[in-house]
């Protein structure tokens, strides 16, 4: 454990990736201590400034402060995303290690459908039901850890096919183990790495996911601060009043980054 | 010679390969590991010279610092290598290149490996003389075919054609050696060229390699962990441990007279020909190989060396040139007069051990009934309508307390009858498995806890069979749930299990990977014996040890079965081992028995002309020449099975019409001793007679 901390830190991707979502993790839990000014007061004697020493990222249509608003906006994605991220992963790896050990028929089937989920566009399934549950935070968590679960238990399905022929697994069926504990005592451990990286990959996907979903109405819904509400309600500005969008997709785009790196650096030191 | 200034040419004939004063480091994180120490040797035109080592003692960095290629974070950190006079550390990178084109030519151990899998032969030796000679089209061609009928390929034009995957391991390796040679180099380097092939092939390789060696008269650099393939091709032997040169002698006289104490111990570690564990207990080497760059200032072999005294301690011994002897001798030693006399660890007082004499006398007939028995076992694999017969109508028995050897090529079935006997396969439908006289379930999850705690294995690598996820203490308690003890007994048979393995309670919070081979093949063993088995199949529990390593896990298996009365099914390609270890031997072609019997009846003849051939491929047990049985061409396919006898194909005494027509039916020559052949007994005995590998040492 030691020796992976000390890897890590050696690998300036992981580092670098940690610090980015260290610090918006940091938002969402202190950001309303943090903010200079209060995010959800409203000035309509002062729309649309521009950045300036009093508004650093300037103030949108309603007057108001858009970088109070940047920061307390990673509240809401950073509960919806890992915690959609974590529901895919566990339901995932679960059904992942099924398939992978029982080989067969309920292989074939279950991988047949994971093939026909993955030929639609997720976006799109993710929208109808959304529009069929109703939308509220918790329903996009259940909705996007389904549309998870089948792309996470494909790589933790292959990671176990490779596992089940080691001779370790043989000699677990000889001492006579049932298949729960094979799957969960004996494999689990060692595709763990793997389901971890792809949880991380996935993290990123669901920010990205997240806030597409909330820039079209059907994610995280007003008046949070959130940055893909305030991209849909101020994009049609952007021309003359560039601030009011820039700020939030920046922040999204960093936070997306910020995770993307430390899967990468997750993936070399684990790997290793 | 001082360093850096080359020696002027035709001053003294050039040496092939001229190593002075090697150190070879590799980074590793922040730090520096020296990993070859002060190496100097050299290797004179047409001479063949040997490097053999244990695993990790640095023969192949040897092997790449000679061609420059060392890994990215290995460097030669001091001394000097020269190739055909010139020095190697100062060319320019077009003058490497032109070297490893023209001057040096080096076989690797896996040759699926070395070729390239997406290009055809042909093109790929015609590749070579592209760049070596600009020769192009039609001559490029007809070189390679040339080189490749030198290499005793029967087919050149065929072969050509065909795609690497086509060939077997052996035809592989010709065509790689072809390859090599095809430039003439002056240096030819061959990085344990034999290791991953079967012994028949194996031999008829190391034939090729000592005819080439003679016609064409190229230097040779060979790399083996096999002392016996070295004693056999070598003309000279450097003896490497721990990075550095111990012992360099003409190969005869190193073999026959060892001067430095690990030459002496390595070679008393091998189970010799013909000797068995009624002889006693193998010799084994105490301790561990010290970690690269750990020693300085003192002997490197200090700590396992019985001989060792103050001064070992406190110095390094110089490579002391030994007096009386023609070729020059080295050896690393302060006392090289006392290392034919190092103590013998055999010797050293053995635990009394429950019951030894009468487990080991006891065991041929004695038992009624069989603890296990087969009959008519067959498994066919199919493939859609491919059908693979893996292992067919095998009929044995497993005695109590008895070791039976399974012996064959890899192929032969070896594997997969040990998978039906476990319950891990699906045998064919009219198998039958008898345990005790009472039948057995196919498979292993229909079959009751005592009958699944009376079988276990051990697999020939710890390293896939040990959950890496796992301490040593979770990998042998989840076995010893098999025994159903309470919770506080559980903790104690813990310990004794440990103790019984020759492992201390400081390796249970160990993973596997932080154990050594040897320590994990440990592991192994305690685990397949948690349960108090009656029966243990041993699945080349060896293979992938050093022969110090080796000779450790044979004794304790002898220990373990001295004490708990436990049958093994020791598979194994290693006829020496075989011959120390069991009381029976089964020989196994194609899936079918073609002999089994009493090792000692097996190996004294007359035997099977399969069995005849695979004594004759052990290195170990080379006669004279022309009394060698070698076998023609490759293993029939198991999809595409010859008519009559499996084995007439190769077979070198196959008398005719009859063996292509009929299978022949099993005949008993003795008591117990059974094989499958048309050829009489009385015949194969007179054409058997007046060849020696079949002797036993007493």
């Amino acid at each position: 454990m030691l020796q992976a901390v000390r890897t890590g830190l050696r690998s300036p991707t992981l580092l670098i990736g940690s610090v980015i979502l260290l610090f918006w993790i940091a938002c969402a839990l202190f950001g309303s201590r943090m903010t200079p000014l209060d995010p959800y007061a409203d000035d309509l004697l002062a729309t649309l400034t521009p950045p300036s020493p009093s508004h650093w990222f300037g103030t949108d249509q309603l007057g108001r402060d858009i970088f109070s608003r940047v920061i307390i906006g990673a509240r809401d994605i950073l509960i919806v995303a890992p915690l959609a991220t974590v529901l895919g992963s566990v339901m995932g790896t679960a059904l992942g290690l099924v398939i992978g050990y029982a080989r067969g028929v309920l292989d074939d089937i279950v991988s047949r459908v994971i093939e026909a989920l993955q030929a639609l566009p997720l976006v799109i399934v993710a929208l109808m039901a959304l529009a069929a549950v109703g939308t509220s935070n918790a329903t996009v968590v259940l909705v996007i850890g389904f549309v998870f679960t089948p792309l996470i238990a494909r790589t933790v399905r292959s990671a176990t096919l490779n596992e089940a022929e080691l001779d370790y697994v043989a000699a677990a069926r000889l001492r006579g183990d049932g298949a729960l504990a094979i799957m969960f005592i004996e494999i689990l451990p060692n595709v763990l790495p793997v389901a971890l990286v792809e949880t991380t990959v996935r993290l990123g996907y669901a920010i990205f996911f997240v806030a597409s979903l909330s820039f079209i109405g059907f994610g995280i819904q007003p008046p949070s601060a959130d940055w893909g509400i305030a991209i849909a309600e101020n994009y049609s500005l952007i021309g003359s009043y560039w601030w009011t969008v820039l700020f939030d997709a920046a922040a999204t785009a960093s936070l997306i980054i910020g995770v993307n790196l430390l899967a990468d650096g997750l993936q070399s030191v684990l790997e290793r | 010679m001082t360093p850096g200034i080359t020696p002027p040419l035709g001053a003294a004939p050039a040496d092939a390969l001229c190593i002075e004063h090697l150190d070879v480091a590799y980074r590793v994180g922040a730090s520096e590991r020296r990993v070859i120490s002060d190496l100097s040797f050299a290797i004179r035109t047409g001479e063949t010279y040997g490097l053999v080592g244990e695993s990790g003692c640095g023969k192949s960095t040897v092997a790449l610092a000679a061609i420059r290629y060392l890994a990215r974070n290995g460097r030669v950190s001091g001394g000097r290598i020269l190739v055909d006079g010139r020095d190697l550390m100062r060319l320019k990178a077009a003058e490497l290149r032109v070297l490893r084109a023209q001057t040096v030519s080096m076989v690797y151990q896996d040759p699926a490996r070395a070729l390239n899998p997406s290009i055809r032969i042909g093109r790929q030796m015609a590749e070579v003389f592209e760049v070596t000679e600009g020769l192009r089209g039609k001559p490029a061609q007809e070189r390679s075919a040339d080189m490749l009928a030198r290499v005793q390929i029967a087919t050149p034009q065929r072969v050509m054609g065909q795609y690497p995957h086509e060939l077997s391991g052996g035809m592989q390796q010709r065509v790689v050696i072809a390859m090599a040679l095809a430039s003439n180099p002056a240096l030819l380097i061959l990085d344990e060229p034999t290791t991953g092939l079967d012994a028949t092939v194996e031999a008829e390789v190391l034939d090729l390699i000592a005819r080439l060696r003679d016609e064409i008269k190229t230097s040779i650099l060979f790399i083996s962990h096999s002392l016996a393939v070295i004693g056999r091709m070598c003309d000279r032997v450097g003896v490497l441990y721990a990075g550095e040169l111990v012992e360099e002698g003409a190969s005869a006289e190193l073999f026959g007279d060892p001067r430095h104490p690990y030459t002496v111990a390595l070679l008393r570690c091998m189970p010799s020909f013909g000797r068995s564990k009624r002889h006693g207990r193998l010799e084994t080497i105490p301790g561990f190989l010290p970690a690269p760059g750990s020693i300085s200032g003192r002997c490197v072999f200090v700590d396992r060396c019985a001989n060792a005294t103050e001064r070992c301690r406190n110095e390094v011994p110089p490579a002391l040139a030994l007096p009386g002897s023609a070729l020059a001798r080295l050896s690393r030693c302060f006392y090289p007069e006392r290392a034919p006399h190092l103590p013998r660890s055999a010797e050293m007082p053995v635990p009394a051990r429950r019951s030894e004499t009468a487990a080991l006398e006891a065991t041929p007939d004695a038992v009624a009934t069989p603890l296990l028995q087969t009959r008519h076992l067959s498994k066919t694999y199919r493939s859609g309508s491919r059908a693979l017969q893996a292992v067919h109508d095998v009929t044995l028995e497993l005695r109590a307390g008895e070791t039976l050897g399974l012996v064959g090529e890899s192929g032969c079935g070896k594997s997969s009858l040990a998978k039906l006997l476990l319950g891990l396969a699906r045998p064919d439908a009219g198998s039958q498995l008898e345990l005790t006289g009472q039948p057995l379930a196919a498979l292993a999850s229909d079959r009751t806890q005592a009958q699944r705690k009376a079988m276990q294995i051990v697999f020939q690598n710890p390293g896939l069979a040990l959950n890496r996820s796992h301490t040593v203490r979770r990998l042998i308690q989840r076995s010893l749930r098999l025994l159903g003890l309470p919770r506080q007994r559980r903790e104690a048979r813990l310990r004794e299990l440990t103790a019984s393995v020759r492992l201390t309670a400081r390796h249970l919070s160990d993973k596997p990977r932080q154990l050594s081979g040897g320590l994990q093949q440990r592991v192994s063993i305690a685990r397949a014996f948690a349960g108090e088995p009656a029966i243990v199949v041993c699945d080349e529990p060896t293979s992938a040890l050093d022969v110090s390593v080796q000779s450790a896990i044979l004794n304790l298996l002898v220990d373990l079965q001295a004490e708990q009365q436990v049958s093994y099914l020791f598979i194994s390609h290693d006829l020496n081992v075989v011959h120390y270890l069991c009381d029976r031997i089964a020989v196994l072609y194609l899936g079918r028995l073609v002999e089994i019997g009493p090792t000692a009846a097996v190996f004294a003849g007359p035997q099977h002309p399969y069995t005849e051939a695979l004594l004759s491929a052990n290195p170990a047990a080379q006669g004279v020449p022309g009394e060698r049985v070698r076998l023609r061409g490759e293993i029939a396919s198991a999809l595409n099975l010859p008519p009559g006898c499996v084995f007439q194909t190769r077979c070198p005494r196959k008398i005719g019409r009859i063996c292509e027509q009929r299978e022949p039916p099993l005949l008993e020559l003795e008591d117990g001793h059974v094989m499958r052949c048309h050829i009489p007994p009385a015949e194969l005995a007179r054409l058997q007679q007046g060849r020696e590998p079949n002797r036993l040492s007493p």
